[in-house]
């Protein structure tokens, strides 16, 4: 048996098993759900987390949307995987938290607290080289508020569809139901979202670049 | 040689181009545009280096702890859907127009009963043109003030539509019942309308609550380039004609349907 068949295998078995778990929730019992809810929590707060752009907002939407589709399961029983039901339901509340939280910082008026966690997220830890300079850290701090506004700066929905399809890989369609949209109107959202990052982000990526180039960044 | 735009190559990076095949080949041969997409791949790549937290390998059973207490006993069947408020508001609307159909329909029922049939039908054009009519009217009143919203003083940074957006949430539910009746009497110009009037009303209900003076003017652009102002107003004059004109028993007049059908 080749990989891929393995793996499609393991797909349709994790489904029909959703599937045995959905329903023996809708007769009462209610430890079936728990299997739901830990199975995929995880994928539904990496989404979250993408299109919130923290924790805090991220872990609220996750627990929301295991809610919201605890009391809405009566409508999904027709349908056939839970694990994108509760991730539709999930980008949902999200933009309505992303609005909320927008209201919320214009009443304040001041920025964001960084995260207490910026240092343990920090792109550059991710890259190979990443010798602790002073230098390097002040680099990296600024590269991630450069690609965290740029993020900002998209609209709900573009953030949406460039977060679902970019990182999340979901298909148009499904994005298109998520935005209660058609699909080519959420074609042009994701091209408008990925033309805003490249314009915000380029000239500073080419900045940075050149001087690397030039030996003047260490 | 013909040089693949800035969508096209988007759209092939995202893998939702229609001719993946096609951009993939000229790609291979043309540097420039290859150079182009090397741009966008490295905006890309550095956006891919911002990491998502690991929140711990206990995460689902604490989600599990911290929702658990709030579940209901049972979840949700598919009839508490409809006990939803919104819902509530447009399933009264149906019922109203449902018994006024009804009454409507007994109080000419007392008439020649020969013209049975040809009445209920009147009877049923006329409750969904007096209904309609008003939605209309409703819809027109907020897309005038949302096209004449502008920002109290030059230097204001956002302005809130957020009364304009909830109207039109409650105007969207409204406007897909009627625009399914219309199409169930065969009254395809004002379905149409009504149509086009839900791409707006979908806009305006999905924009955020505070936009900018440069938002705005595009939403107000996109209201006066899809004429739907006009567009509404013609339509709403044309069935408030009709009302006057065949009350109290109108007659099923085809040449108005054929005119909206103009419009």
């Amino acid at each position: 048996m080749n990989r891929m068949q393995q793996s499609v295998e393991s797909t349709q078995a994790l489904a029909e098993s959703d599937a045995i778990a959905v329903e023996r929730t809708l007769a009462g019992d209610r430890d079936a759900y728990r299997v739901l809810v830990e199975r995929h929590s995880r994928n539904v707060f990496r989404l979250a987390y993408r299109m919130t752009g923290n924790q805090h907002d991220a872990e609220e939407v996750v627990q929301e949307a295991f809610l919201r589709a605890y009391q809405k399961l009566g409508q999904f029983a027709a349908r056939s995987n839970f694990g994108t039901w509760v991730y539709r339901i999930a980008a949902n509340y999200a933009i309505d938290r992303m609005r909320q939280r927008q209201k919320e910082d214009a009443r304040r008026e001041t920025p964001r607290a960084e995260d207490k966690d910026g240092m343990e997220n920090d792109p550059l830890n991710h890259v190979q080289d990443k010798a602790p300079t002073p230098e390097r850290l002040t680099q990296s701090i600024e590269l991630r508020k450069q690609l965290e506004l740029a993020l900002a700066a998209l609209s709900d929905a573009e953030r949406t569809a460039f977060v679902m399809r970019h990182w999340e890989g979901c298909g148009i369609e499904e994005i298109a139901v998520v935005l209660k949209s058609s699909s080519n109107a959420t074609k042009n959202t994701v091209f408008r979202a990925v033309q805003k990052l490249r314009h915000t982000l380029q000239p500073y990526l080419e900045t940075k670049a050149q001087a690397r180039a030039m030996g003047t960044e260490s | 040689m013909k040089h693949m735009t800035e969508e096209e190559l988007i759209a092939y990076r995202e893998g939702v181009a229609g001719q993946q095949a096609v951009i993939s080949e000229h790609l291979a041969a043309c540097e420039e545009c290859r150079g182009e997409l090397e741009r966008f791949e490295a905006v890309l790549a550095a956006l891919d280096t911002l990491p998502v937290p690991d929140p711990g390998a206990d995460y689902g059973p604490r989600v599990w702890r911290e929702i658990a207490p709030r579940l209901a006993e049972k979840p949700g069947r598919w009839w508490q859907v409809w006990m939803e408020p919104r819902r509530l508001a447009a399933l009264g609307a149906v019922v109203a127009l449902i018994v006024a159909a009804f009454v409507a329909g007994r109080i000419t029922k007392r008439g020649n009963t020969g013209d049975n049939i040809a009445n209920k039908e009147q009877v049923r054009e006329r409750v969904l043109v007096v209904a309609v009519g008003e939605h209309l009217g409703h819809s027109e009143r907020m897309l005038v003030e949302l096209s004449n919203a502008a920002p109290i003083d030059p230097g204001q940074k956002e302005v809130n539509i957020s009364a304009e957006q909830r109207r039109a949430e409650a105007l969207l539910q409204e406007n897909r019942l009627y625009r399914q009746t219309a199409l169930q009497e065969g009254d395809a110009g004002l379905a149409s309308v009504l149509d086009e009037l839900e791409r707006v009303l979908l806009d305006v209900a999905h924009s955020p609550d505070e936009v900018t003076p440069a938002q705005l003017e595009a939403i107000q652009k996109k209201i006066e380039g899809r004429g739907i102002l006009f567009k509404v107003r013609v339509v709403n004059k044309e069935l408030q004609q009709r009302q006057e004109v065949t009350m109290p028993a109108p007659a099923q007049n085809e040449s108005t349907k054929r005119e909206r059908n103009k419009v």
